[in-house]
């Protein structure tokens, strides 16, 4: 066995892959470092420019548009508990780090859902490496992050936005694939190209279980950020980690309980936007 | 003019189709040669023309191959071999730019489950095709509008389909498929899905607006009713997928081509469908006033009739001359017809089906007289015609048919010799 080992080495192997890869492929990481900081920088101004109250005002407002009163009693009780508790910017740069990674992520993800769901080859190969990229545990993502990209937020980012990118992937293939196959004749009957038939007939149709990916790939990301703080990527994970770290009750329970809070209005308000594309089919 | 023309033509799904060609020829069964390659014959080496502005019904039970025929006339299944000629161009031959064309333009399909796109309501529905084809806003939406109250939906256009009847919903369909004013449509079991009395309603509807439009419609249907009803021509799909045989619904019920086609029709009502003008004949008749009494007398010598109708020099009807009105005439010495005119004879048009005038025919001691929408003479039919026409239907079909008591008696006498 030890024989076996000094012959195949796995774990030197993948070093060698790394350092080639971080010799040669410099200017890609770059690349996505300032599309990743580029994103980040302006969701984050966005959030804390106004004061907090103007904020939580305009989620409750959201959260009231589409997901009802109720909800939008629950933001605004919520939101001013997270800002009675002081971690109101804290929560904020999560959240940014959740838009960032989500917008990237739903970039990457619906494309390549809907060349899935437009080939059995692609989607029998990317299958097995949804599967896997779904099976790994969360934290192996942090590693190959960490050395291509270092600490701090961008690291973060791509760790999360690979761990959140498969339910996007998967339920835009699925959606697309479940459209009716009379609609898809009919929208060809018409003469329609591939596009028309793309944006008039199938992405539409699709669209509440696309939705229902964005929700599942929105709360992904919310979980990886908050492990994402183990990297310095910033926001409520670092007060959650230093809580667990200084053995510190009250700061870690506090964190915790604002992320339930983002968690609640997130997975609420996504959800009803999905169901309100359901309502019409 | 022929409008469509399908030659030799043939769809096989599975692996490597046009292997299975060779052994189709050879006369091999549907089964074996699935069985040996793999592969499902859906159509087997169909050749007709389709003529313009006629209403062309496609039948057959489930998978003989109907829903794949009328998806080859548009090639969204593309066929294996053959050709289908649309308007001189061969289907098969166009490059996608030029399907899309024909598509867009030339032939619109409706569908058994309607194929509505759920996220939009009624008039963006109707105006699909339109958009697909790159028409502006306002240019389509008035193209919308006119076709939704062309097939009865005013009232309805910001209605969600899902808020519709079935039947409404086919009407969209119908209606998408007519605001690109197309040639040709494709219509595929389109009134399956819906209840009887409602399918009976647009299948009426159906008739009416082809009166008015005289489009080119291929008709899917597994219903042999609802072919005989929609259909000028009725082509009869085999469970092979072969054509068994093509012909108006009257020659497909008077002389079915075999005997798979026979079964298929042996349970229909044949009265509703044969019309007056095939049974009916070209009796005597004379013109009046150029003609008197002596031709009137004449007529109905050579003829062996007790009776002679009578048109006038447009062969517009004006009544009948019965035998015993003549023979007065003449005891009264009398040349002119005029007074002996009777006329309270019934008359119908020549499409009516005979089992609409079974009671007329019992209650008139008169053939009746066939007559066009202008009043013209087109010929009669008489009682014994009915009669032997709805007998026909039964005949040796069972045995339960009243018998007379002599026959019951002889074969119950023969019964015990054996
Ligand atoms: N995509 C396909 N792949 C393989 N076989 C097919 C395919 N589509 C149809 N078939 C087969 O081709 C034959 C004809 O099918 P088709 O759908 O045209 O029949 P149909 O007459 O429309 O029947 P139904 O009344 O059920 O709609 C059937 O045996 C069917 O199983
Ligand atoms: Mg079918």
């Amino acid at each position: 066995m030890e024989n076996f080992r000094s012959w195949i080495d796995i774990g030197g192997g993948f070093e060698v892959i790394v350092n080639w890869l971080r010799s040669n492929m410099a200017w890609l990481f770059g690349a996505i470092s300032n599309a990743v900081n580029g994103v980040l920088g302006t969701s984050r101004t966005v959030l804390n420019a106004p004061p907090p109250i103007v904020v939580i005002a305009i989620f409750a407002a959201i959260a009231w548009r589409t997901a009802g009163l109720g909800v939008a009693i629950f933001t605004f009780v919520g939101f001013g508990l997270i800002w009675y508790m002081g971690l109101f910017t804290l929560t904020m740069s999560t959240l940014a780090l959740v838009i960032t990674s989500v917008v990237i992520a739903l970039l990457l993800g619906i494309p390549l859902g809907i060349w899935a769901s437009k080939s059995d080859t692609v989607w029998q190969v990317m299958r097995p490496i949804l599967d896997f990229m779904q099976t790994l545990p969360a934290f192996v993502y942090l590693i190959p992050a960490v050395l291509f990209f270092r600490l701090g937020p961008v690291p973060g980012v791509v760790a999360t936005l690979v761990f959140s990118l498969p339910p996007a992937v998967r339920l835009t293939n699925l959606g697309i694939r479940q459209v009716p196959t009379e609609i898809k004749e009919a929208a060809l009957s018409f003469g329609s190209t591939g596009r028309q038939m793309l944006l008039k007939a199938e992405l539409p149709v699709a669209l509440a279980t696309i939705m229902a990916g964005v929700n599942q790939t929105i709360m992904l990301a919310l979980s990886m950020v908050v492990i994402a703080g183990m990297i310095g990527a910033g926001g409520l994970g670092n007060e959650v980690l230093r809580g667990i770290t200084q053995l510190r009750i009250d700061v870690g329970f506090e964190g915790g309980i604002a992320i339930v809070i983002l968690a609640i209005f997130l997975d609420r308000v996504t959800q009803a936007l999905g169901d309100s594309t359901r309502k019409q089919t | 003019m022929a409008i469509i023309e399908v030659r030799d033509l043939y769809k096989i799904f599975g692996p490597s189709p046009k292997r299975a060609i060779p052994l189709i020829k050879k006369g091999m069964s549907k089964a074996e040669i699935l069985k040996k390659t793999g592969c499902t014959i859906a159509i087997n080496g169909a050749t007709f023309s389709i003529e313009k502005r006629e209403t062309f019904v496609v039948m057959g039970l489930s998978g003989s191959g109907k829903s794949t025929f009328i998806r080859c006339l548009n090639r969204l299944i593309e066929p294996t071999h053959g050709e289908i000629i649309v308007d001189g161009d061969d289907v098969m031959k166009m490059d996608m730019e030029k399907l899309r064309q024909v598509r867009r333009y030339k032939m619109s399909m409706v569908f058994q489950n309607f194929g509505l796109l759920p996220h939009r309501n009624v008039v963006n529905n109707v105006e699909f095709g339109l958009e697909i084809s790159g028409m502006e806003k306002e240019k389509r939406r008035e193209k919308a509008l006119s076709a939704i109250k062309l097939v009865g939906l005013e009232g309805f256009e910001r209605s969600l389909t899902s808020e519709l009847s079935g039947g409404m919903q086919q009407r969209v369909g119908l209606a998408r498929a007519l605001a690109n004013d197309p040639e040709i449509l494709l219509m595929d079991e389109a009134f399956s899905a819906l209840d009887p009395l409602i399918r009976t309603q647009m299948q009426d509807e159906l008739l009416e607006l082809q009166a008015k439009m005289h489009k080119t419609i291929v008709f899917i249907t597994h219903d042999l009713d609802e072919a005989l009803k929609l259909g000028d021509r009725i082509a009869i799909l085999g469970p092979d997928g072969r054509v068994r045989q093509i012909g108006t619904p009257e020659e497909i019920l008077s002389s079915p081509a075999d005997e798979y086609v026979k079964r298929f029709v042996q349970n229909v009502d044949r009265t509703r469908v044969i019309t007056a003008g095939t049974v009916g004949g070209h009796p005597a008749s004379i013109t009046y006033p150029s003609e008197n009494l002596q031709a009137a007398m004449r007529a109905m010598e050579r003829h062996g009739t007790s009776s002679v109708f009578v048109t006038d020099t447009d062969r517009r009807l004006k009544g009948i001359v019965t035998i015993d009105a003549a023979a007065e005439l003449q005891k009264q010495g009398k040349k002119d017809l005029g007074s002996a005119i009777i006329d309270d004879v019934y008359t119908t048009s020549p499409s009516t089906p005979i089992s609409d005038l079974l009671a007329t025919a019992i209650k008139t001691r008169y053939p009746i007289a066939l007559i066009d929408d202008e009043g013209r003479f087109h010929g009669s039919v008489s009682r014994a015609a009915i009669i032997t026409e709805v007998s026909k239907g039964y005949e040796g079909s069972n045995n339960d048919l009243p018998q007379t008591l002599s026959e019951l008696q002889t074969a119950g006498a023969n019964g015990e010799e054996a």
